[in-house]
């Protein structure tokens, strides 16, 4: 029972990663039926834009929280900004040509990102420096916890509650769920659909970069690979939920997360990236829409 | 009354909590050109869906003669003898005019993929047959110039008429149309009408018709089902479907009214 | 009858290729026009679920997985024991191990479309991205399954493997893929292919078994991919499961997209091109996968419909395209 709830605290931390990670995705694909294969890096980004803001602040030598706060503004301004770039140059040039069009253009921003960071911050792991030095709380029934999963925990809850404020209540917001309705409804309603477009595409990226900067806390090891496999985790996990829904992601990432943390703990630690895919297929032949999506209402 | 082609026995289609069609009963005989009216979101399409199984039904039966096809796949029903056009146009639009009806005439070609792969005699001959027949269809239609180009790329009215000679190319015994005309100007639409007329001599098919137009609808049909919110509440002759209280009721405040009276 | 002579032909230019280009070329560069025929293999075979039925499978490398193993696998359990058996008779050794290897091939293929029908069929339920999602999945629990299978090397790799493939045989899959992607392309089967893929709706509406010709279209995709697998062990002579993870379906993928869905010639135009990038980029080391990147995004932006839409290339086509041109001049 107490491995259990141990591994429960473990699984959420890692899910809410996820999570963070595929809202991004799904809010992309909410908007522009994209599926945005270059989010898993604009993580990574997010986790060395920490690691050299960390540095810059001397945040490593003597960790205090206000420099860890900022240490993760700065992340999620970087990739903000990414994220503002990537889709003025590459994906709004293609935005009107094919969906598959924009998918390799995605793939090619991804390779981009990959390769242009290994030239940038060279092919060796860097480790992301202790900005919160590490303890651990009991949780009582032996389970623990970190301080740094319970940083985790609660700044991730924060964002969402934050992203769920802005798409229900803020104008960009509303305007955001009527973009990603229809396009040409919403421009007729006066909606600048490229400023949506772009606010999403920022807003993502801020997601992803918490996400990298969070995960790094604990798994100090970062290389520009290092997108990749929760990227791709973090989009079945937005699909899992349905993809496009926003509730959906946050559940898909911790299900995932659970799911995997689970079959590590009790299978066996390589066949935890297979288990993601597994629980993923037999998920969708139930509910090919995933868990909260809604099929689509095609009208013959 | 021959025996009927098809037959519709209390039928009912529900999404969620809409009842689109209810308790339809419905029954066409052979070589009938029936035509299906109603306001906007009447059902009328629903029944075009319920019919080649496009849904099913989420009640009654729909016979077709004899047999019930409820719960068979689309494509299978295509190949007993239903086939359909689309309110919303929905040729293979990076196809050529030509393969768009040769498509539809895909159950009739015997040749297997190995055939193909080996480009043998058997696979010469369906090819030409294909082709044979769908340029006599293509003619029929006056689409002949336009035979080899891409479906995308046709004038609306062209579009319009592809769509019948395409649900023909599977030589169906009934053929579903949802609305012809639409989109089409006044002489474009008479000329639809005489060519309805003429596939009907032509190929000898049942048709039923669901037409916003009522000059097209009195014009051509021998007998007229009126739906209104899923529900039948009119069938008869032109003349009586014209001075039907009901009918003029349910087409209160509906722009189509004002013509009901005109046409014929 | 003059499908036989077909026949004969190929074989016979086949073998003429694989006897003088070996003595022309350098192994590296053997090794590049080997890999390019694989990956036109690959990339056509892909075209007939994602460009000719508009089915979005993100998996190719699980399947060309299941083939290179599965090949391999019998190789090294029975292939060898017969070419040792057979040379012993007297076969010629080159006649041994074509024999050999072409059984191995049409195993390592057929093992691959076994896992294209199971693939193939939740393509009944799911569409779209859910539909690639479920193609990725399987791609990804294929590689960790074999990284998990002790008997096949499991993540050390599976070594050894004779080299048996050469020009003769990449040559033959490359133009049996060929082959049959055009000639379905001509044909009724074809046309429906197009048709699901233009409107799923109307195909089924007009009498087209879309679920049977989707799985078709996975079924035939996949057998090539195996194929291409079991050609690329053969070739190489070693396996890692790491060659088959999700970024070489990718490169499939953009393959397929940036020759053009659908047509064939683009595909392989565009196998033969992005095999070449990054070699020709070698010189630039560093900055070759950025320019790689840089050189595909720029592509699709200003090609976004593939390099030659769903056109095929043809004389014709070319003469009409470049005629004007010196016309002009
Ligand atoms: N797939 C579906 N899911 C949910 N509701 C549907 C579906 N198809 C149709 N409806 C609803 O059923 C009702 C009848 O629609 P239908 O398309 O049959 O009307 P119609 O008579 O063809 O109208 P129109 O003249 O505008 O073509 C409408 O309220 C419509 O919104
Ligand atoms: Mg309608």
């Amino acid at each position: 029972m107490t491995e259990f709830l141990q591994q429960l605290v473990n699984g959420v931390t890692l899910g809410l990663g996820y999570a963070l990670i595929a809202l991004g995705y799904t809010m992309v694909y909410g908007i522009l039926r994209l599926i945005n294969f270059a989010h898993g890096d604009v993580y990574m980004l997010g986790a060395f834009f920490g690691f050299y803001a960390a540095r810059l602040t001397g945040a490593a030598v003597e960790p205090n929280p206000l420099k860890a706060a900022g240490i993760l503004l700065i992340s999620m301004v970087g990739c903000g900004l990414v994220g503002f770039l990537i889709e003025r140059f590459a994906y709004k040039p293609v935005r009107k040509s094919s969906r598959l069009a924009a998918l390799i253009t995605a793939i090619g921003v991804s390779l981009l990102l990959e390769n242009g960071g290994l030239l940038l911050f060279g092919a060796d792991p860097k480790f992301f420096p202790q900005i919160v030095r590490a303890t651990n709380i009991p949780l009582g029934m032996g389970v623990t916890i970190s301080n740094q999963q319970i940083i985790i925990l609660v700044v991730s809850v924060a964002l969402m509650l934050a992203l769920r404020f802005i798409v229900l209540n803020t104008r960009a917001g509303k305007a955001m769920r009527a973009v990603s309705y229809s396009h040409t409804a919403a421009a007729l309603m006066g909606i600048s659909v490229d400023r949506i477009i772009t606010f999403t595409f920022v807003l993502g990226s801020m997601l992803a970069a918490a996400a990298g900067v969070l995960v790094a806390l604990q798994n100090p090891k970062i290389e520009p690979y290092m997108g990749i496999m929760p990227g791709l985790k973090a989009f079945v996990a937005a699909v899992l939920g349905g993809i496009g829904n926003i509730p959906g992601a946050v559940l898909g990432g911790l299900v995932m997360g659970i799911a995997e943390v689970m079959v590590v703990g009790y299978l066996s630690p390589t066949w935890r990236d297979a288990i993601a895919f597994v629980l993923l297929i037999l998920i969708l032949l139930v509910r090919p829409s995933g868990l909260l999506g809604q099929p689509p209402a095609e009208k013959v | 009354m021959t025996r009927p082609v098809l037959e519709l026995q209390r039928v009912t289609m529900q999404f969620g909590g809409l009842k689109a069609v209810v308790d339809l009963d419905l029954a066409i005989a052979e070589g009938e050109l029936v035509g299906l009216i109603g306001p906007n979101g009447a059902g009328k399409t629903t029944v075009f869906n319920v019919i080649p199984g496009v849904y099913l039904p989420t009640g009654g039966d729909v016979r077709f003669v004899g047999e019930s096809i409820r719960g068979l796949r689309p494509h299978a029903i295509a190949h007993r003898g239903i086939t359909r056009t689309f309110q919303n146009i929905r040729l293979f639009g990076s196809r050529s005019c030509r393969d768009n009806v040769c498509i539809a005439a895909h159950h009739h070609a015997r040749a297997t993929l190995l055939d193909a792969v080996l480009r043998n005699r058997r696979f010469k001959d369906d090819e030409q047959a294909c082709r044979d027949q769908g340029d006599a269809l293509l003619e029929f239609f006056g689409l002949s110039a336009w035979a080899d180009t891409i479906a995308a790329e046709l004038p609306y009215g062209q579009q319009r008429r592809l769509e019948i000679a395409r649900a023909l190319a599977g030589r169906p015994s009934l053929l579903l149309l949802d609305e012809p005309a639409a989109g089409l100007n006044p002489q474009e639409s008479e000329q639809l009408m005489r060519v309805i007329e003429a596939l009907r001599e032509r190929f000898q098919v049942t048709i039923l018709l669901i037409e916003h137009d009522m000059r097209v609808v009195m014009g051509i049909c021998q007998r007229i089902v009126v739906l209104d919110y899923g529900v039948k509440i009119a069938e008869g002759t032109p003349a009586d479907i014209r001075t039907n209280p009901k009918v003029i009721e349910a087409y209160l405040g509906e722009e189509v009214q004002v013509d009901l009276g005109a046409g014929g | 009858m003059r499908q036989l002579l077909w026949l004969l032909g190929a074989v016979v230019l086949l073998t003429g290729v694989n006897v003088v280009l070996p003595r022309l070329v350098n192994p590296y560069i053997t090794q590049i026009i080997i890999l390019c025929g694989i990956n036109i293999i690959l990339a056509v075979s892909l075209n007939l679920i994602n460009g000719f039925t508009g089915q979005f499978s993100i998996g190719h490398a699980g399947f060309m997985a299941l083939g290179a193993y599965g090949s391999a696998t019998f190789t090294l359990r029975v292939g060898v024991g017969w070419v040792a058996g057979l040379t012993a008779a007297g076969v010629p050794e080159v006649v041994a191990q074509g024999t050999a290897l072409m059984v191995a091939l049409l195993l390592g293929g057929l093992l691959a479309a076994l896992a294209g029908y199971l693939v193939g069929l939740p393509s009944l339920r799911l569409r779209g991205d859910y539909l690639a999602i479920v193609t990725l999945g399987f791609g990804e629990i294929i590689r960790v399954l074999i990284l998990n299978v002790d008997a096949i090397g499991g993540a050390r790799g599976l070594a050894g493997i004779p080299a048996w493939a050469n020009f003769f045989w990449v040559g033959a899959g490359v133009l049996a893929v060929i082959l049959l992607a055009r000639h379905l392309a001509l044909s009724t089967h074809g046309r429906a292919l197009f048709a699901i893929r233009d409107d799923e709706v109307a195909a089924e509406a007009l009498g087209v078994d879309t679920t049977s010709y989707k799985v078709l279209a996975f079924v035939m995709g996949a057998f090539f991919a195996g194929v291409a697998g079991g050609l690329f062990a053969h070739f190489l002579s070693y396996l890692n499961p790491s060659s088959f993870n999700f970024i070489r379906s990718i490169e499939v993928i953009a393959m397929v997209v940036l020759g053009g869905m659908g047509s064939i010639s683009g595909s392989v135009v565009a196998a033969i091109l992005l095999t070449l990038m990054p070699e020709v980029l070698r010189p630039v080391k560093d900055y070759r996968m950025v320019i790689y990147s840089l050189l595909l995004i720029v592509l699709m932006i200003t090609r976004p419909g593939g390099l030659l839409g769903s056109r095929e290339l043809s004389l014709a086509w070319l003469t009409k395209r470049f005629r004007p041109a010196r016309e002009r001049a």
